[in-house]
């Protein structure tokens, strides 16, 4: 691809730091550079205020004050669960920099007291917190680029990364080339869109970006977690599903959920017949403050006649594939280097391993990491030397060999492929070698029989193309990354290779690669 | 997904077109913007949020159009649940206070942690 051979208007843009992607991450990231006087471009797919997966949602942060002990103790709780993959300097400094960053955005955050009039800091509404964000972002004069997927990043001629190439959807339409002197990845995680609420455009774009130009996984397996929602729906909100019960056709109880995980008995019944909810344990007082801390939740269930505190309704399990799941980009360094020069990770597409361990980190965690992270990598991306001037390669110099890319009438047959292998969820909760070999080689044939893109493809389909792409590369690794853990640890569940009664040596699984995947294991130190 | 722009109600002032992350909208010659691509919604119910004349409808079944009766109205309990707009209470002012009161009550409900 050159330039005169694309069918779309080429516009410039230039700044100090490209953030990719506007959701909790990108938005953290973006107004604490420019706070210190940078030049600041965020390039969001969607709307930077409703996309992502914490603007429908409701994040609690990760809250501990600096008391004699709190800290520690909190952290210890954690690495306990964290089976050496855990990395209790990170939890620290995630916690002290939530503690002190997270209270700036009472400036442009209405805060409401709850029942005993106090204002809790750490537990916002997501729609107004990040609309909250996109307002600080503007006022600290952040470049803010709505409807504009990023496709691909750029490199200079020593192979630095120094900007992106993307297209604007909305407005002034075409493509556009951002130069910058760092790029940070905040493009979220990826949930081959399954119906998870607010996670369309988290296809895993940065991540297939990223690996295009070499850069590494950590922790792809676990990648196994699926929430409740009433059937049919998006509603994953998942804190009333704390006293859920679960019943089959016949009235006969399903084991409970695990941790608040969806259990495999939950998710054996839905594949055998439908699953019914019965909430009627829910507390009244619950009940009552519900519309207030989580407005959407009662949406569903009023708007179909349902009373879901007396009647049973039914549910389906949607997958979070690396979203509350861990892994994503293999940090390089402590303030979220990529490994790549020029180029930063922050948020769900970095491995959270350090933090979370093999488990969860939502709920608290997550939230933190995606605050912490993003004002981490802002600040390191401003400390990298300034080299200008510098040649851009164009996309098609820039990525690697590789012949996958799709056309349009593969992509639905593409995505449809994907998503069987990946939001199955009783595969998914109780992985075999078999299985998963299988699931390989079907996603390994999907990648080798893609077909390169017209040239004239639309702005729409360029950027549905890329998102194909995306979701098939990380579903690639997920698999080849849960073939190479052959224990069971935390979330990653084999039932052909149960826990293990010595513990093995606790180990990393990386991965990468796009026309050969590979995955292999690389020991913990912590 | 996405199912009503009601005609009588929407002002043509373009929010949901902009502000829509899934891109669902495009503005038409007449001042109603058209759903042009309906299977992309997400069911985020967030332009519902964002219009502020409840000129807009969500379903909540994400897996396929379902026709919206010709009576139907959108109710903005959305809306009225968040207290956006017309709902708005007045806004309480951050103290750093409160940051320790948090802690304490979080300790005392882990649960609302997780929402
Ligand atoms: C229902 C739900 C509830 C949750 N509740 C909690 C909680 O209570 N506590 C907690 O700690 N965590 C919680 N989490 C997790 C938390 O929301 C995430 O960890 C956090 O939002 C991650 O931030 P992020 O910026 O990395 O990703 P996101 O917030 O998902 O943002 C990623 C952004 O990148 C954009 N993007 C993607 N691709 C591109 C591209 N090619 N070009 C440009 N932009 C792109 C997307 O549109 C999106 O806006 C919850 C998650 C869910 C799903
Ligand atoms: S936001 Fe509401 S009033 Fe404005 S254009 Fe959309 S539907 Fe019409
Ligand atoms: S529900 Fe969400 S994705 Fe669908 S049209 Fe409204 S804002 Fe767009």
């Amino acid at each position: 691809m050159n330039q005169k051979a694309l069918p779309h208007a080429l516009h410039d843009h230039a700044a100090d730091l490209v953030v990719l992607g506007g959701g909790l991450s990108g938005c953290w990231a973006a107004l604490t550079a420019a706070r210190s006087g940078a030049k600041v471009s965020l390039f969001e797919k969607g709307y930077c205020g409703t996309s992502g997966v914490a603007a429908p949602a409701g994040p609690g942060h990760w809250w501990v004050p600096p008391l004699p002990g709190a800290r520690e103790d909190a952290v210890a709780a954690r690495l306990s669960k964290a089976k050496g993959l855990g990395d209790g300097q990170w939890m620290h400094r995630i916690i002290e920099r939530t503690w002190q960053n997270l209270p700036d955005i009472g400036r442009y955050y209405a805060y409401e007291p709850d029942d005993d009039n106090r204002i809790r800091l750490n537990a916002l509404r997501g729609p107004e917190y990040l609309n909250a964000l996109r307002r600080y972002c503007l006022a600290m004069g952040v470049t803010i680029f709505d409807h504009s997927p990023v496709l691909s990043l750029l490199r200079d001629s020593t192979g630095r990364v120094a900007g992106a190439f993307g297209a604007h959807l909305q407005g002034t339409q075409g493509l556009y080339r951002a130069r910058a002197n760092a790029v940070i990845l905040a493009s979220g995680g990826c949930a081959f869109q399954s119906r998870l609420l607010g996670a369309a455009n988290n296809t895993g774009d940065g991540h297939f970006m990223a690996a295009e130009l070499g850069a590494q996984f950590s922790g792809m397996e676990f990648s196994s977690i699926f929430s409740v929602v009433p059937k049919n729906t998006t509603m994953s909100r998942s804190m009333i599903y704390s006293f859920a019960r679960y019943f089959d056709t016949h009235g006969r109880e399903i084991a409970p959920d695990a941790q608040g995980q969806a259990s495999l008995g939950l998710a054996e019944a839905l594949a055998a017949g439908p699953v019914y909810c019965d909430l009627s344990r829910v507390p009244q007082d619950i009940r009552a403050q519900l519309p207030l801390i989580s407005p959407n939740v009662m949406l569903p269930f009023r708007r179909q006649g349902i009373d879901p505190f007396k009647d049973r309704f039914e549910i389906d399990l949607v997958g979070e594939g690396t979203i509350r799941g861990v892994g994503g980009i293999k940090l390089a360094g402590p303030n979220c280097e990529s490994g790549l020069e020029g180029l930063f990770a922050t948020g769900d597409i970095a491995s959270r391993e350090a933090v979370t361990g093999p488990i969860s980190g939502g709920g608290a965690v997550n939230a933190a990491w995606a605050l912490a992270s993003g004002c981490l990598a802002a600040e390191a991306a401003l400390s990298t030397d300034r080299r200008t001037p510098r040649r851009l390669d164009l996309p098609g110099r820039a990525k690697p060999k590789t012949s996958a890319a799709f056309s349009s009438e593969s992509h639905r047959a593409i995505r449809t492929g994907v998503q069987r292998e990946m939001l199955d969820a009783s595969r998914q909760l109780s992985r075999r070698a078999s299985h998963l070999k299988r699931s390989l080689t079907t996603l390994d044939t999907l990648w080798s029989q893609s077909a390169p893109s017209p040239a004239d493809a639309s702005l729409q389909n360029l950027k549905r193309d890329r998102e194909t792409q995306a979701m098939l590369a990380v579903a690639r690794w997920c698999t080849s990354s849960a073939l190479e853990r052959t224990e069971s640890l935390g979330m990653h569940r084999r039932a052909d290779e149960p826990e293990l009664k010595e513990p093995v040596k606790p180990y990393h699984v990386l991965s990468g690669g796009l026309n050969e995947v590979r995955s292999w294991r690389e020991e913990a130190f912590s | 997904m996405i199912e009503l722009i009601l005609a009588e109600r929407c002002t043509g002032c373009g929010t949901c077109i902009s502000i829509c992350p899934s891109n669902v909208f495009e503005p038409s010659s007449g001042a109603v913007p058209m759903i042009v691509r309906q299977e992309d919604c997400q069911t985020c119910f967030l332009c519902e949020l964002y219009c502020e004349t409840d000129a807009l409808y969500v379903h909540p079944d994400a897996t396929g159009h379902v026709p919206s009766p010709d009576t139907l109205t959108p109710p903005g309990d959305y809306r009225r649940d968040s207290g956006w707009g017309s709902w708005l209470k007045t806004p309480v002012t951050a103290t750093s206070t409160g940051a320790w009161a948090m802690y304490s009550h979080a300790q005392e409900n882990p649960l609302e942690e997780q929402l």
